[in-house]
């Protein structure tokens, strides 16, 4: 009653830019619709609807010749994909890579947050904090390069190796270059969402569980990780789709075996420019990220996010 | 709550990690000085030529402005659509609310090179000429998702009663918005915004499909890369970038991470911060 | 987000029936950019009966101002600071590179999008049809072009540039695919191709990753089994292009890496992941550049090669910059720098004199002034086509070399 009094009044001697500010308050719908617009906007006509034309573009097909894209209607596409052995094991492969690393660096990543969250001082937080963002503006090129250094025949590793009295290893262009690469790569990714989640738990929640008498280990399995869980899930959609996608990695540290998704969607965009059989391909990945978020969504990821 | 020996093994942990995450890094500095443009350990010999060939080269230089140039338009775009749709998820109720924010998750959740591809199909539909303007709305895409993320975040935490309390004591919407909603989201807008900064900088994959004849900085490395010529070259100009964004890292962390309301919220009584969480998700 | 998952919400249901709609309008829609080439249909047999879309486009008359800006794909090393800086001093012409390590690579650059971001390419011959009957390029004035008149009579209008009389582009420089060995390892050079396909040399090989590579695997049959009956390694039969892709899959577990970046070589070789290889006279003069002892040799079965054109995009946003360019690299003195510098031969004849300015000897090294047997005993790349050169249709077309190489090699 006070505010309309004092707005009425107001209205009087405001003008114009009032008379809309009042109309908008009355009006929720009217607010959110202006604030709704511009991102919308933009996310539906060009986000959803580049979506929509890689989804069209996997059921074309391209000109053999002059690598033009035909527009008649086909499968072929998605039954060359799934018929042949060679992009099963591909498909089989990139998902097992991308399992992988987010399980080891959820594991890398876990204890490392948890230092940072709630046993460093908030000096060394911040320090730490400094510590895993610099890394992400490292190029992620030159970075990985630098592990080619790292890997080569008689290279860092091969040198630390000898050093420490123990035998060489092969480890460039194999998949195990790929998997240590990709690990590396992503550990930021997936250190913050979990730091952000422990961050979260409230000190009251940990002298609860002391309190009622249990030890370290104990708080740790059954009130810390479960209040993370949100966190690490999020972190792992990273670390996941990041490795799903990614072909610039195996390219580069790769080997005879290293290939993967997006090796073939790659080579099949920028070299064979068979676009509509790279859309088909691309499906793959996209199924697979929905299936995983609907599964973290279950989780509860999207809180912590 | 850790015990001394707990406390150890985490310290020797992050040690670990840290030098897991830093040694690429000191080898990408160390070989700057590479004598010899091709890499080989050890290090064939120590010399400066190669920053002086960066200085005075104009790809990387180009290359670097404009990374910079789509980085800020993109951040500029990823602040005003991000926090306004972080706003009207949080404040109101409406028929599509769900599919609206499972829509803002995909750019983080697909992987980038099917936005790159997708995107370049849609360009080259619709006849939109590769170029700046190509590169910004690849990289705006997923610039606003991180910013919206970090924002409802920030808003969930925040106890919706400050926002009452001022329009009782008749501020009106704007001023509510201005003095009290404003500054509690601030901090989280700013590191949605640096984070996003980051990722466009470095941004590759999606880049390589939507640029057209122009480099971006990645663009430029990967060139050098696939030369192989100028190696110590791509080498000085990352770990000068590295440097330059020490300073703005640095401030970062202290703003966003590691200061702030966030850590006020683990020391609240357990009544209100059981409400609290219940009330986040 | 605090409601349960439900199985599909409304707004889903209407998100999905948005996406059918788009389905609907997309497929009944206008015609739009592709295929335009696709005179003969779906599956173009031969380049009889194919036009090029761009033959009618009207050439430059004369070479105005330039623009400021060139934008070339290029191979990796075809863009060196000594003959580019320069260029771009003389004509204002800012040079942008793009590198690319495949024909197919700059077949696809050259079509993003529909074209108009680049103005050149120098593609090798497999690459030159298939960007021309795509409409990617569009005629040159070759009068505008004086070096042209002293090039080798073979490069002046070769058929993988020009198409009835019309020109496309100036012919660049050529080289072979040479075998590369470090000379630690071997202090004789290999004489056979056989030392790739030998599985003594396991994990101490690499090729390069480009289908094209059958064709190297086609030429080594054709010496050493002669009763498969192959004459051009480009032009197989499918008994004869299953065989070569079965060499290639034994060699696999030889295979290092494949390379797909010329630095990839460079690196293997120098650091040791590689003691054999075939690859570019690049590698070759960037590792002698560096002080690695390496080797190069054609063997006795001969070598596949590349006979590079620099074309005109067809939508070239700087074409006054892009005839000095042809013109600038068509000058002898520029060709004798590049040969050099690259390893291979150039195009025009008066190139030889200044090559050995440059480097006593290197006229000889690099057969810039070789006999025609020379030239006849590399053979340049050219796209494998469905229909042969005798006129038969049993040839496998290049598309089945890509899926074989993708699945059946690699």
């Amino acid at each position: 009653m006070a505010v309309t009094a004092e707005a009425g009044e107001r209205t009087e001697r405001g003008g114009v830019r009032l008379r809309v500010a009042s109309a908008l308050w009355r009006r929720p719908w009217a607010r959110a619709t202006l604030l709704l617009t511009p991102p919308l906007a933009w996310f539906i006509l060009l986000y959803l609807a580049a979506l929509v034309v890689l989804l069209i573009t996997a059921f074309w097909q391209i000109n053999p010749f002059t690598t033009s894209i035909v527009r008649t209607w086909t499968l072929s596409n998605f039954t060359t994909i799934f018929s042949s052995p060679a992009y099963r094991s591909v498909i089989l492969r990139t998902v097992g890579m991308a399992a992988a690393v987010t399980v080891v660096d959820g594991i890398v990543a876990f204890p490392f947050a948890y230092y940072m969250a709630r046993v460093a001082s908030p000096r060394a937080r911040t320090a730490l904090f400094v510590a895993i963002l610099l890394p992400l503006w490292a190029s992620y090129l030159a970075k990985v390069y630098s592990w080619l250094l790292i890997f080569t025949h008689d290279g860092v590793l091969d040198w630390s190796l000898r050093h420490v009295g123990l035998s060489q290893v092969h480890l460039i262009y194999t998949n195990w270059a790929v998997f240590s690469v990709f690990c590396y790569i992503w550990l930021p990714f997936m250190i913050i969402p979990v730091y952000a989640a422990l961050e979260r738990i409230p000190n009251s929640q940990i002298e609860a569980s002391q309190d009622l008498g249990a030890h370290t280990w104990r708080t740790l399995r059954s009130v810390v990780l479960p209040l993370a869980l949100p966190g690490i899930v999020a972190g792992s959609i990273f670390t996941f789709s990041l490795t799903l996608g990614d072909y610039i990695t195996p390219l580069l540290v790769g080997g005879t075996s290293a290939n993967f998704i997006g090796n073939i969607i790659y080579t099949n965009i920028g070299i064979a420019n068979n676009v509509p059989f790279a859309a088909a391909m691309a499906m793959v990945p996209i199924v697979i990220m929905a299936a995983y978020l609907l599964c973290a969504r279950a989780l509860g990821a999207f809180e912590a996010v | 709550m850790e015990s001394r020996g707990l406390r150890i093994a985490l310290r020797i942990w992050v040690g670990l990690v840290l030098a897991f995450l830093f040694v690429p890094i000191a080898l990408i500095v160390l070989y700057a000085f590479n004598r010899s443009n091709i890499e080989s350990w050890p290090i064939s010999g120590l010399t400066l030529h190669w920053f002086s060939v960066a200085w005075h080269d104009p790809a990387p230089r180009a290359a670097f402005l404009l990374s910079v140039k789509v980085a800020l338009i993109s951040t500029g775009i990823a602040i005003l659509l991000g926090s306004a749709v972080a706003y009207a998820l949080y404040k109101f109720t409406f028929f599509g609310r769900e599919a609206i924010s499972f829509l803002l998750v995909l750019p983080l959740a697909l992987p980038g090179i099917i936005t790159g591809i997708a995107l370049n199909s849609l360009f080259s539909f619709t006849g939109i000429k590769f170029g700046v303007l190509t590169i910004v709305i690849g990289h705006a895409t997923f610039c606003i998702v991180v910013v919206f993320n970090n924002v409802i975040a920030r808003f969930r935490r925040v106890p919706g009663s400050l926002a009452e309390a001022s329009t009782d004591l008749g501020a009106r919407g704007w001023q509510t918005l201005r003095f009290i909603t404003l500054p509690m989201v601030a901090t989280a807008l700013i590191s949605g915004a640096l984070l996003a900064f980051a990722l466009s900088f470095d941004e590759v994959i999606v880049t390589v499909f939507t640029a057209g004849a122009q480099n971006t900085l990645p663009l430029w490395i990967f060139g050098a890369i696939r030369l192989g010529q100028q190696l110590p070259e791509v080498n000085v100009v990352v770990t000068i970038v590295i440097a330059l964004t020490v300073i703005p890292v640095v401030i970062a962390a202290r703003v966003a991470g590691a200061g702030a309301i966030t850590r006020s919220a683990r020391n609240v009584p357990v009544a209100e911060s059981g409400a609290g969480t219940a009330g986040d998700g | 987000m605090t409601t349960p998952p439900r199985a599909v919400s409304r707004s889903t249901k209407t998100a999905l029936l948005l996406a059918g709609v788009a389905v609907i309008a997309a497929g009944c829609g206008s015609s739009g950019g592709g295929s335009q080439a696709a005179g003969s249909g779906g599956t173009a047999t031969g380049t009889s009966g194919l036009t090029v879309p761009t033959a009618h486009l009207p050439v430059l008359q004369k070479i105005g101002k330039g623009e400021g800006q060139l934008n070339l794909i290029a191979w990796e090393g075809y863009l060196n600071p000594i003959w580019v800086k320069p260029f771009e001093k003389q004509t204002g012409c800012q040079v942008n590179a793009k590198y690319a390590g495949s024909s197919d690579e700059m077949v696809a650059l050259m079509k993003n999008g529909g074209g108009g971001q680049y103005d050149m390419v120098s593609s090798s011959g497999d690459a030159d049809l298939r960007i021309l009957y795509a409409g990617d390029a569009r005629p040159v004035n070759i009068n505008l072009i004086p070096s042209w008149k002293d090039f080798f009579p073979a490069f002046k209008s070769p058929a993988f540039n020009t198409i009835n009389g019309v020109h496309y582009g100036v012919s660049l420089q050529w080289g072979p695919n040479v075998l590369m060995y470090s000379r630690k390892d071997f202090s004789t050079p290999p004489t056979s191709w056989s030392v790739i396909y030998n599985p003594k040399y396991k994990g101490q090989v690499t090729v390069p990753d480009n289908p094209i590579q059958i064709a190297d695997a086609a030429l080594y049959l054709e010496k050493t089994k002669p009763s498969l009956g192959i004459t051009d390694p480009y032009e197989l039969t499918q008994p004869q292009f299953q065989a070569a892709v079965s060499l290639l899959a034994s060699q696999r577990p030889l295979i290092e890496k494949y390379w797909s970046l010329a630095s990839q070589e460079i690196f293997d070789f120098k650091n040791g992941n590689a003691t054999l290889g075939a690859g570019w006279p690049y590698q070759v003069s960037s590792l002698k550049a560096a002080h690695f002892p390496i080797g190069d040799t054609i063997p006795a079965q001969g070598a596949t090669g590349w006979a590079d054109t620099w074309m005109l995009a067809a939508k070239a946003p700087h074409p006054n910059c892009a005839y000095m360019w042809m013109r600038y690299i068509s000058t002898p003195k520029v060709q004798a720098e590049q040969a050099v510098n690259y390893g291979e031969t150039p195009d025009n004849k008066l190139a030889c004199g200044f090559m050995n300015q440059i480097q006593a000897g290197s006229c000889d090294q690099y057969h810039a002034n070789a006999p025609l047997s020379y030239f006849h005993s590399i053979a340049l790349w050219k796209t494998p086509l469905a229909t042969c050169d005798n006129g038969k249709q049993d040839c496998v077309p290049y598309t089945q070399w890509v899926a074989a190489w993708n699945t059946q090699v690699k």
